[in-house]
């Protein structure tokens, strides 16, 4: 028999690790939240950086290594970004021969544009919806290897939990259907993690409503080490909704779109200004903090709003449609207003999480051995703030890493764990639905999450300070309290939504308070974390990774800190 | 909440594929911008129905809320449509909500679109690659040929045109509009091309390119303007070309 793999999420990362581990004979179980081709990856819009250099302006992966580690504040480890930066040519070079429609230069090659944090013409595009081109590419390719058999997929299963043994070796998972909400244990000689972002624990974000954080925060429960949360990317320029925050893509300043607001009745550049070198193309750290500035400090915001414009409007109508359609098109709908003719306007909103689950620096394996991850649930590619278009590269590239090295793992470590421990995770996530379904207190779910994006929102993204992160961590320690007192307005056993949500409810909780003690720890600023009182990046202190374990006794993280690879690119001065 | 403004929406129940539909009503506030997802996000919070007596949530698919992932179709005001993008200020109140009618409901308006990934598999929508590993560059295309193929390729899956189409039913078999128009892109693509013949084959039969009676309804349907009578001519064309090729044995 061959190798079972099981890999939970489908979106770039778990596709990219199922059609390896697939083409070189695992036989694999694909699970997900959502039909796969429904999975967040397709939100992406810009695009998918490569050092192709087809530009002739001597682009090379070296310089790719470079801003991304520079751009990444220099607390990335350096091996595998590199590894990263030289396969990602051939990467745009496969998605190109399965179909994914790039735009085209006149003579047929791809064509390539700017992006943040770079000088270079770098990244790919698929018009404006490119996440979701490759995001298809990859669905299609996965679909052939289902009609072969290779792979089976389980879609609206929800990934519970691991099964680990007495050493913490993962032997296979605990899921439960989204539909008739059996909760089962699949065995597998591997477990490949690709759950993707963060986005809901802020309340409002940019991310898709699946983006919960939950798997990633029931493994750290389990014993998972969780890296750098406190490392979270707000995007400068996206559009604030009642639902959702709709991101702007940094391809639209990309393509020559400019940043400003009214000062003395004139329109104020003030990236150009500012930053002269790099003007609307600053790395996003940069850029979400002038506009903060700009708003908040100099109250120079539109109508004395939280906004800035976006304008487009001087860029040639056909090159708009058929670079930047997709968000135009967005804008259009959602707001209303033509963003050929009028300025849009934006405000910064949650984007990314830099953080994840802890993986190593040879394979994306976590410290739970048989427990791999990939894509965004991990932290290993971006430090301390993420290059626009470097997500989609990472997410492939960590797929295929860990697709092939989940299935040599699982190779040479065939073991029987025994049934015992599958029927006592089972036991375990049954005895947590039924508290839950049994619970007849007076608090309302969605009211705690309301609160929780609220506090997460305020005190743990853009600007941070110590006394607000504290009483931040224990207002979501209140909120754990209140908890323990919910009521579901639903108690049916079938499709139940209210149910699953409120599950995943309690592990956004723990996660928060990775990524509130991580920040209050961290007494410096660097990349996208930020802290008035302590403004410099002190490397002697904080050239770290930071690790969260779950402490079961005093059920919270403890941290501890692990030395950064910086062995290829000396320090330097992060000045843009 | 007596104060403000109201949004009221007439939502069509079902609590599980068995059961019998019922209509309930819904208030809840009205906040400028919001769409049909905020509202079924209230009433998540909240259940209470316009009575005002505790009810249970509403069951409903979404996921992007940027009308690019195709989770939240569903019926609103009789028309077929991404919910995120169907905006309050547009809709007629009480605004009517029901599950797509041409698939199989799971719970209230979540229903079952696996007939439409398994289309896709029959007819073979990708580009049979050699393997993962690298073999340089794809093929040249030029950026007239970009353009014509990539509005094909941003199909969502949404399910739309097949609610309106009137020969997509279990009877015919008919794989629909979004798919015949897969068929057409990856038919379009220079490695694709080598394989047309198989997902040509699988139109020839019942189910396929045959049932469709020409409606034009999909196309009119379609949030991502995918030009879709264009598709299914432009297969029927290939099919013809196929046949005569065929039965000329070359
Ligand atoms: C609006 C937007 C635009 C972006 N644009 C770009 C861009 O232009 N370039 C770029 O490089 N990056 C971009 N990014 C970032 C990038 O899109 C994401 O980081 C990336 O797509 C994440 O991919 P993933 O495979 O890790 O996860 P996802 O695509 O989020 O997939 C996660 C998968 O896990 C499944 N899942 C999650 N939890 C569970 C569970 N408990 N059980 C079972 N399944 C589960 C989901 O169903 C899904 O299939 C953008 C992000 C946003 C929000
Ligand atoms: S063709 Fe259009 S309506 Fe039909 S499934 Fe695709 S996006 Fe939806």
């Amino acid at each position: 028999m061959n190798p079972k793999i099981i890999i939970v999420g489908g979106g770039l990362a778990g596709l990219a690790a199922a059609l390896k581990a697939a083409e070189q004979g695992a036989q694999v179980e694909l699970f997900s939240l959502v039909p796969v081709k429904r999975s967040h990856s397709v939100c992406a819009q810009g695009g998918i950086n490569a050092a192709k250099n087809l530009k002739g302006e001597g682009d090379s992966a070296w310089k790719h290594f470079d801003d991304t580690i520079y751009g990444g504040d220099f607390l990335a480890n350096q091996g595998l970004v590199k590894r990263m930066c030289e396969a990602a040519p051939a990467i745009i070079d496969l998605l190109d021969r399965m179909g994914v429609q790039f735009n085209r230069t006149p003579e047929g090659l791809l064509d390539f544009r700017r992006f943040g944090g770079t000088l270079y013409h770098r990244t790919a595009f698929a018009g404006a919806t490119t996440g979701q081109q490759l995001l298809y590419a990859l669905d299609e390719q996965v679909r052939r290897l289902e009609a072969e058999g290779k792979i089976r997929k389980f879609e609206h299963w929800e990934f519970l939990s691991a099964v680990l043994d007495e050493q913490g070796r993962c032997h296979g998972i605990c899921a439960q259907d989204l539909h008739g909400m059996q909760v089962r244990t699949f065995p597998a000689d591997a477990v490949i993690i690709a759950t993707g972002g963060v986005g809901a624990i802020f309340g409002k974000s940019t991310n898709s409503i699946v983006c919960t954080g939950s798997a990633q925060s029931a493994l750290y429960q389990q014993g998972a080490w969780y890296a750098n949360g406190e490392f979270i990317q707000v995007h400068p320029t996206a559009i604030p909704g009642e639902d959702k925050l709709r991101l702007m893509s940094e391809s639209a300043r990309g393509e020559g779109g400019r940043v400003w607001v009214y000062k003395d009745g004139k329109p104020w550049y003030f990236l150009e200004e500012w930053y002269p070198k790099y003007g609307n193309l600053v790395p996003r750290d940069v850029a979400t903090r002038a506009i903060h500035k700009v708003v908040f400090e100099l109250g120079l915001g539109i109508d004395g709003q939280p906004a800035v414009f976006l304008d487009v409007t001087h860029l040639d109508p056909h090159v708009l449609d058929a670079k930047l359609g997709g968000i135009l098109e967005i804008y259009e709908k959602f707001v209303g207003d033509d963003p050929h003719k009028v300025p849009m306007k934006v405000f910064p909103g949650m984007h990314y999480t830099m953080g994840g689950l802890w993986v190593d620096n040879e394979r994306q394996m976590t410290n739970l051995p048989g427990l791999f991850a990939a894509g965004e649930c991990e932290y290993q590619y971006h430090g301390a703030n993420r290059l626009g278009a470097n997500s989609l590269v990472s997410c492939i590239f960590g797929g295929f890493l860990a697709g092939p090295a989940a299935l040599e793992y699982a190779r040479n470590n065939r073991t029987d764990a025994g049934s015992h421990i599958f029927d006592q995770e089972l036991r375990r996530q049954q005895a947590i639905n039924d508290r839950l379904y049994a619970a007849a207190g007076e608090e309302n779910p969605f009211t705690i999450w309301r609160e929780l994006g609220r506090l997460m929102t305020e005190h743990c993204t853009v600007v941070r300070h110590n006394d607000k992160l504290r009483l931040a961590d224990r207002q979501i320690e209140d909120l754990l309290g209140r908890y323990q007192r919910i009521r579901l307005s639903d108690t049916t056993r079938w499709t139940n939504q209210t149910f699953f949500f409120t599950r995943q409810l309690y592990n956004m909780l723990q996660l928060a308070r990775v990524m509130v003690q991580g920040a209050l720890a961290r007494d410096e600023s660097r990349g996208a974390h930020y802290k008035p009182e302590f403004p410099e990046r002190n490397d002697e202190r904080w050239l770290k990774t930071t690790l969260a374990q779950w402490d079961e006794a005093a059920a919270a993280p403890r941290l501890s800190y692990q030395d950064v690879d910086t062995s290829q690119i000396p320090l330097r001065a992060r000045k843009y | 909440m007596a104060e403000g403004k109201i949004v009221r929406l007439r939502i069509k129940r079902q609590s599980g594929p068995q059961a019998a539909p019922q209509w309930e009503d819904f208030n809840v506030a009205y906040r400028p911008g919001m769409n049909v997802i905020v509202a079924l996000m209230d009433i998540a919070a909240q259940p209470r129905n316009a009575e005002g007596q505790p009810t249970t949530s509403v069951s409903y698919e979404a996921n992007c809320l940027e009308e690019v992932c195709g989770a939240c179709a569903m019926v609103i005001n009789g028309r077929p449509r991404q919910a995120c993008s169907a905006l309050i200020d547009r809709l007629e109140q009480p605004i009517t909500i029901e599950p797509l009618s041409r698939f199989p409901v799971v719970r209230d308006l979540v229903v079952n679109r696996q007939r439409l990934f398994n289309d896709l598999k029959r007819v073979k929508a990708w580009i049979p690659i050699d393997g993962s590993y690298d073999l340089g560059p794809g093929p040249r295309e030029s950026a007239a040929d970009q353009e014509t193929a990539y509005p094909l390729s941003r199909c969502i899956s949404c399910g739309n045109c097949l609610e309106v189409c009137p020969q997509y039913n279990d009877k015919t078999g008919f794989v629909g509009a979004a798919v015949l128009s897969q068929v057409r892109l990856f038919n379009l693509h220079p490695t694709g091309k080598l394989h047309a013949g198989e997902r040509l084959d699988a139109l020839s039969g019942p189910g396929g390119h045959q049932e469709c009676g020409f409606a034009q309804n999909c196309v009119n349907i379609c949030p991502k303007d995918i030009p879709l009578t264009d598709s299914i001519s432009a297969v029927g064309r290939q099919l013809i070309v196929h046949a005569v090729r065929q039965a000329l044995g070359s």
